[in-house]
């Protein structure tokens, strides 16, 4: 396949990756066929290139208290995001956007938040939610780790102090010093590491 | 190109295996041929995974796209930019890219280790080639990048429109680099225990190895999180999604071990602990690859699963197997030749903190594997999101930037009254100051307000450094103080370049902390129409729909929304926000229209304006405005960081035979003293 090369395409591959260091984006304003405005019709020239046609926001689109309820709901169109994430990101999803409906739709039957999110859940599963409920199996989820970091922080504090004791006890042998024979620098050396070592604090 | 591709890999394969045997069987024997000739067989896998490599960009950029790789993840008109990185785009060339660095680390580390570590080397290059043959044997059996389709299409898919950003033509491979070098570490470690040389003097040869893993983890982190703000358009920089998690667990590992290794270094304490963190952060990084591999867990990077993932769960277990065997077989070996002497001591502070960067690891392993848990426990899948992590990890981490700033005032051994008093007095003052002026000027988020005062806490503790070191440079040298500070960190660069790290730290951390006050708004405008948005520092922005146009790019059909921007009456500006329909070179769609995010930033907050569409075909859109706090601090700290993490690493600094006796045995001959 080597031999199927020629010397201007191996030259062209050379130059091309020598270019990909020096490669700028072109700037927008450098683009062909500029298309600005609306079309004869009043319409954009191609609203198909915009992506799925959005219907227009509402007041309650931006409702702190929706919003509040949809970051607690996982949208199921696999984004791993939350409903308002996914519908405020993706704007190609049509699940989010659903889901924000079924929102609005039980707020407007006067549920509450909670009750909104059960309501969820039950037609859902459990899954439905950002982070699982505090419960059962899912407290050591929330728990375990804090509790484990406890634990060892109280071993380590135990182990600490038995140690701190029996240096005490045993001053002389704890740190037994290496002859400076044994360590690979000259007496020059060691002075000055000294004088390093003293300027360190405490 | 193909046939040659497919021979270097056959080549790489068998050569590898041989490497792999003749090392650990001429470290075992003491035999200098089986030896010299594993070395050799790390120099020609490299040699033959770089020529693989070769043929694969050959394949790239002549269009080939009878190679299903080539087909799938480029087309004729994609930048010559995303060309070269369509290399690592896609799973099969990653594992092509992961196993050429791998073997260009291991014949750096085979050529520039010290003479006096050469026992230890032949272990390594069987090591290097053990795990390098591992990632050739899943290419060659169930991801080939050669692969050929039974026809040649007309053009290829294209390069998938988020990857078309510069962010992620350097964010992969440095998260690649930073993985893939911690195998180096990791074989020396081995080698260690294979060769029963674990003394102090192995950890100095991976030193800098681990610096550069962690260093290129870092960079990829912060990559991978400024294109996730750029590009993905949800108006954050990280979810907490299992990829990103596995990225961040080899790197709170190794953050550990970089600490702890100076109690080892220092005290000869610690060497169970520093080993086990060496495989540890080794084996987190391939389960960070069987994560992004496998699907196991859903994740926004499904664009890398197929089941090659169960290849690695098979290889992560085999490995953590051997690994802690040989480790518990050891550890009669790996007794402490000191021991700590004052709970209030540096050591005990590094003890703490490597406790707290263990357990934020554990705990955001734990929440990534949950829903799998439950799932066997409970018969049910939950889903653990960004509400979890934060309420577990938060206070998990404040703790920690608490113990970035305690650390370095505590001494070395045992920490005096007197001591303490004169070491925290500044510190503790400026971070209550701090706290108490956010207080009064009504920051009333509990956990921002930590942050930012232990922020102050933790910058006092190391300008205190900086000015006392280069304080007592001027009284002794009669130095000026810029040069003093200079020279100061020029003289001791591990541990001002570590202040330095710190200070990127708290950085990293005041920027998180100003993500609380995010706000979000939806609003739809025809041209002409103006909306209005206050800022959380009580600014007003006013933001006038000028127009939308379309036009045709090199790859893409762009839908442009042009906005004027004015901030309390005062125009700042023009920004533009997009629709991008990316086109082969046939001109026919690809994938779904992406989003290309509008993005004004200052010291102080971001305005980050989404185009979300438009309505019935017109020129009324609908627009999400974002004002995102101190997001640029994010990329200052993450600079800081990594300039720290460079000094650190930095050449020189002191004679060979000077380090050599600091690394070993400095604090013994301050107890002779």
């Amino acid at each position: 396949m080597m031999a199927d090369c020629t010397r201007r395409e191996f030259f062209g591959l050379v130059g091309g990756l020598a270019s990909t260091a020096l490669y700028r984006p072109l700037p927008p304003s450098a683009a062909q066929d500029s298309l600005p405005g609306t079309g004869p019709s009043g319409k954009l020239w191609d609203p198909s290139r915009a992506g799925r046609p959005l219907p227009p926001v509402t007041a309650r689109d931006n409702d702190a208290a929706i919003q509040a309820i949809e970051k607690q709901l996982k949208c199921t169109c696999g984004c791993n995001q939350d409903v308002y994430t996914c519908r405020t990101t993706d704007f190609n999803c049509t699940t989010s956007p659903a889901m924000h409906q079924r929102v609005l739709q039980l707020a407007d039957r006067g549920k509450t938040a909670q009750g909104i999110i059960d309501q969820f859940v039950r037609e859902n599963g459990v899954q439905i939610l950002m982070a699982p409920p505090k419960r059962g199996f899912n407290l050591a989820g929330y728990f375990l780790p804090s509790a484990l970091i406890l634990a060892a922080a109280a071993v380590l504090v135990l182990v600490l102090r038995r140690w701190a004791r029996a240096a005490a006890a045993t001053p002389a042998t704890s740190a037994p010093a290496a002859s400076p024979a044994a360590l690979d620098a000259t007496a020059a050396e060691l002075e000055r590491l000294r004088r390093e070592l003293d300027r360190l604090p405490g | 190109m193909t046939v040659l591709g497919n021979l270097a890999l056959w080549v790489a394969f068998l050569v590898g295996i041989w490497g792999a045997l003749t090392g650990f069987m001429g470290g075992l024997l003491g035999r200098a041929d089986l030896q010299q000739s594993a070395r050799h067989a790390v120099f020609a896998m490299c040699a033959a995974l770089l020529t693989a490599v070769f043929a694969l960009e050959w394949a790239l950029f002549h269009h080939d796209f009878n190679v299903e790789y080539v087909a799938a993840y480029t087309s004729r008109n994609l930048p010559i930019f995303y060309t070269w990185s369509a290399l690592y785009a896609g799973q099969k060339g990653s594992l092509l890219f992961w196993a050429s660095v791998l073997s260009v680390f291991g014949s750096l580390a085979l050529t520039f280790t010290s003479r006096r570590h050469a026992p230890l080397l032949p272990y390594v290059a069987g090591v290097v080639c053990a795990v390098a043959a591992f990632f050739v044997t899943v290419m060659l059996f169930a991801a080939n990048p050669f692969a050929r389709l039974a026809f040649t299409p007309l053009d290829g898919n294209g390069l998938n429109p988020q990857l078309q950003n510069p962010g992620m033509v350097f964010h992969p491979p440095m998260l690649y680099l930073g993985y893939i070098s911690m195998t180096i570490p990791y074989a020396f470690a081995m080698a260690a225990l294979l060769s029963r040389r674990l003394d102090t003097d192995w950890l100095v040869a991976i030193r800098k190895w681990t610096l550069v893993s962690w260093l290129f983890l870092s960079i990829g982190l912060l990559l991978g999180m400024w294109w996730a703000y750029v590009e993905l358009g949800w108006g954050g920089y990280w979810a907490w999604d299992p990829v990103e998690n596995a990225a961040l667990l080899p790197w709170l590992t190794m953050t550990a071990f970089l600490h702890s290794v100076m109690i080892q270094e220092k005290r000869g304490m610690l060497k169970k602990w520093n080993l086990a963190l060496v495989i540890g952060s080794w084996l987190l990084s391939v389960m960070g690859t069987f994560i992004t591999r496998s699907g196991v867990i859903s994740s926004v990077h499904s664009f890398t699963q197929s089941p090659v993932g169960y290849y690695f769960l098979v290889f992560l277990i085999l490995a953590a197997a051997a690994s802690f065997t040989l480790y518990a077989r050891r550890l009669p070996l790996l007794d402490a030749e000191a021991r700590l002497e004052s709970m209030v001591s540096r050591e005990a502070s590094f003890l703490f903190n490597n406790l707290l960067l263990v357990g934020i690891a554990f705990s955001v392993l734990w929440g990534t594997l949950f829903p799998i848990l439950s799932e066997l426990v409970q018969g049910t899948k939950v889903t653990v999101g960004p509400p979890f992590f934060n309420q577990v990890n938060i206070p998990l981490g404040l703790a920690l930037l608490a113990l970035t700033g305690i650390g370095p005032l505590i001494a070395w051994r045992r920490a005096s009254l007197p001591n303490l008093k004169r070491q925290f007095a500044v510190p503790l003052t400026t971070g209550g100051f701090v706290g108490l002026i956010l207080l009064v000027g009504g920051m009333r988020d509990g956990w921002a307000l930590m942050a930012i005062a232990l922020a102050g806490f933790v910058a006092a503790t190391v300008g205190q450094e900086f000015a006392r070191g280069a304080r007592a440079r001027h009284r002794q040298y009669g130095e000026p103080y810029a040069l003093a500070l200079a020279r100061l960190v020029g003289r001791n660069r591990r541990r001002y370049g570590g202040y330095i790290v710190h200070t990127g730290i708290l950085i990293l951390f005041v920027a998180f902390a100003g993500m609380a006050f995010k706000t979000e708004t939806q609003v739809t405008l025809r041209p002409g129409e103006r909306a209005t948005i206050r800022s959380p520092y009580g600014w007003t922005y006013r933001l006038t729909h000028l127009g939308i146009s379309q036009y045709d790019a090199l790859n893409r059909q762009v839908t442009a929304a042009t906005l004027e921007v004015e901030r309390d009456g005062k125009r700042l500006g023009v920004m533009t926000t997009e629709k991008r329909q990316h086109v082969d070179g046939l001109g026919r769609p690809t994938f779904q229209p992406s989003t290309e995010v509008g993005i004004r930033s200052d010291l102080r907050e971001d305005l980050y304006i989404v185009l979300g569409g438009v309505v019935n075909g017109t020129e009324q859109a609908v627009f999400r405005f974002t004002i995102n706090p101190l997001v640029w601090w994010v990329w200052y700290g993450g600079v800081v960081l990594v300039l720290g993490g460079l000094v650190v690493m930095w050449p020189g600094g002191g004679s060979p035979a000077v380090k050599r006796v600091q690394a070993g045995y400095a604090v013994r001959l301050v107890g002779k003293q």
